[in-house]
């Protein structure tokens, strides 16, 4: 079932970056830097296409799957534009996202103070 | 060993060890759930909006932005994120909640100067990292389908 | 000679802790002292905007009762020395702002409660003044937000971090006779073992408070059974125990008599992980707690050692170890006072 393999895809990656941070004491900012850069990779490569196949969210969630889309739109583009595709290539599927946590981050700040 | 002249070594017996086992697990359980509920998502709104898949997915990331941002606000995310660690980290909800919990923390220097010059104060590494990246095995591909 | 040995001071003239106040904010009003604290909120902010202004309220409260305590105006003292954790001591100059008498700011990190402590004794022994007020304050948020992550940011804190204390101290030292004589101080030199890690400062600061500890011990030809506690300042659960390796490998046993201030302050069951840390916490729990238990006859004498680290956000980027230092104070009980 699709939604087994969301889940223990998803909760596999989550436990790659939980040993970075734990056994091999990286910060959450090296995780995640790493984590979109190893979602590239494999994306680059095809591997995480074939992970997206059958974990669907499980690969697409984690922010690998940020990672992936860079790649993804970039390759898309470049099939038109060549070099000069890599540019918008990289925001065209991630931009969704990107541009909402900027929008939302915003909005939230003007309405609430932290708690601490 | 003295702990006096092999500081660095020595003092290693002191220091606790995380409980590896358990924060995996608990890493694993809520980045597999996060997951599981993500795919659900994408399956209803497919049902409902009738999208095109890849669009489902982006709304999907959107609405867990959205979700991420909205506890942040309210002061829960920090208290899952103890315990969940890279289950809530990993997935897009942890890049989420560095840009918001940063917007939020310094609002008390203005929307310009605070909120705005410091939202990336965490996550811009993973933009600046994002954009290397693309631009690096871009030109790599670029190379190898014009040479083969 | 005021100095014996290599870094302890002998006030021989009867210098006096005249009064002393704390403030403290939510987390250390749960906690097992709460009762102790002259203010304490219920709130992280204080009742003000942000958190710069909280702690600053907390500062500027504490100094307040101190004066209070001691029915004291502010014209009557004649020095101010403070410090905090903040960048520029934000807190300590900003408050000394509202309080018109000179000021000198002071930088020991969450040592600076001693510190200040110990060269205001210096001040009246010499003569250099008559009263010296010293204040020094700390803050979860405006310390989590400068040293490392937005509060709300969902990182995992590791079991070897620490919990800033929210909450400010103040001291009037001067020779008006008291309870509390302050005797002597040892200053600490910076010690450094090549500890990297900004969450686990209790291995870092571990050496500078048995240097500090080791060396008062040699100054004075005393040993820990001559006290009743040798209290540190924020070593909490992992430095603890360190501590006490590393000054039984040179000779002295602390046995029963240590105490730390970052495990004073917390209950284990609230997340706090290692303890408390922060300016703060030497400063309200021995301002706020080791008074009154000698105010109750409980405690004589203690030697209070405040440790602190020295590091910054960019000096850990620039992949420095992190420094540290330990001052100490001896507080005793004179018999037959109020």
């Amino acid at each position: 079932m699709e939604y087994i393999f969301a889940f223990l895809v998803g909760g596999i990656i989550c436990v790659f970056g939980q040993m970075a941070m734990d056994v091999w004491k990286f910060s959450p900012i090296h995780v995640m830097s790493m984590f979109v850069v190893l979602g590239a990779l494999l994306g680059s490569i095809g591997v995480y296409d074939w992970l997206v196949s059958f974990a669907g969210a499980g690969a697409i969630i984690p922010i690998s799957g940020f990672g992936y889309a860079l790649m993804d739109g970039v390759e898309a583009n470049m099939q038109e534009s060549g070099l000069l595709g890599i540019g918008p290539g990289m925001f065209a599927q991630t931009g969704i996202s990107l541009s909402a946590a900027i929008l939302f981050s915003f909005l939230i700040s003007l309405i609430v103070k932290p708690k601490g | 060993m003295k702990l006096r002249d092999h500081y660095q070594e020595a003092v290693k017996l002191f220091q606790p060890k995380p409980s590896y086992f358990f924060n995996s697990l608990k890493a694993f359980f809520v980045g597999g759930f996060i997951c599981a509920v993500g795919q659900a998502l994408q399956n209803l709104y497919i049902e409902i909006f009738t999208l095109h898949i890849s669009v489902a997915q982006q709304m999907v990331l959107g609405t867990f932005i959205l979700l991420a941002t909205l506890l942040t606000g309210m002061g829960v995310y920090d208290k899952i994120g103890q315990f969940a660690g890279a289950g809530s980290l990993i997935p897009i909800t942890g890049f989420a909640n560095s840009l918001a919990s940063a917007a939020i923390e310094h609002r008390s220097e203005g929307i310009v100067l605070g909120v705005a010059s410091n939202m990336f104060k965490v996550a811009g590494a993973v933009i600046v990292y994002s954009v290397v990246i693309a631009y690096i095995l871009g030109v790599i591909h670029y190379l190898f389908s014009t040479l083969f | 000679m005021k100095l014996v040995g290599k870094q302890t001071w002998i006030f021989e003239n009867e210098v006096y802790l005249q009064a002393a106040a704390t403030a403290v904010g939510p987390t250390e009003t749960e906690g097992p002292l709460g009762e102790q604290f002259d203010v304490t909120y219920q709130d992280l902010y204080c009742g003000e905007d942000t958190w710069e202004l909280a702690e600053r309220r907390l500062m500027k409260e504490a100094v307040q009762i101190c004066l209070t305590k001691a029915k004291l105006e502010i014209n009557d003292i004649d020095f101010f020395l403070a410090g905090d954790l903040l960048n520029q001591n934000v807190t300590a100059n900003y408050t000394a702002r509202d309080f018109p008498v000179p000021f000198l700011c002071m930088f020991g990190a969450c040592s600076t409660s001693m510190e200040t402590l110990a060269v205001a004794a210096a001040l009246v022994d010499g003569n250099f003044a008559r009263r010296v007020l010293t204040a020094t304050s700390s803050h979860n948020a405006t310390a989590e937000r400068q040293f490392r992550y937005p509060t709300e940011f969902g990182g995992q804190k590791p079991k070897s971090a620490t919990f800033t204390v929210t909450g400010a101290g103040a001291a009037l030292v001067s020779r008006e006779k008291s309870l509390f004589r302050i005797t002597a101080a040892t200053i600490g030199k910076v010690v450094d073992f090549g500890m990297y890690n900004p969450l686990d400062m209790g291995a870092a600061m571990a050496p500078a408070a048995a240097s500090t500890i080791r060396q008062h011990f040699q100054d004075l030809k005393t040993s820990p059974q001559d006290y009743d506690f040798i209290v540190t300042g924020d070593l909490s659960g992992v430095g603890s125990p360190i501590l006490r390796e590393l000054l039984r490998e040179e000779g002295y046993d602390l046995a029963d008599k240590h105490r730390d201030c970052g495990l004073l302050i917390y209950r284990t069951d609230q997340e706090v992980f290692a303890g408390g840390s922060g300016c703060a916490c030497c400063a309200v729990v021995t301002y706020g707690h080791l008074l009154k238990e000698m105010e109750k006859g409980n405690l004589r004498k203690i030697f209070v050692v405040a440790t602190g680290a020295l590091l910054s956000p960019t000096m850990m980027r620039q992949n420095e170890s992190i420094p540290a230092i330990a001052h100490g104070v001896v507080l005793e009980a004179v018999k037959g006072e109020k």
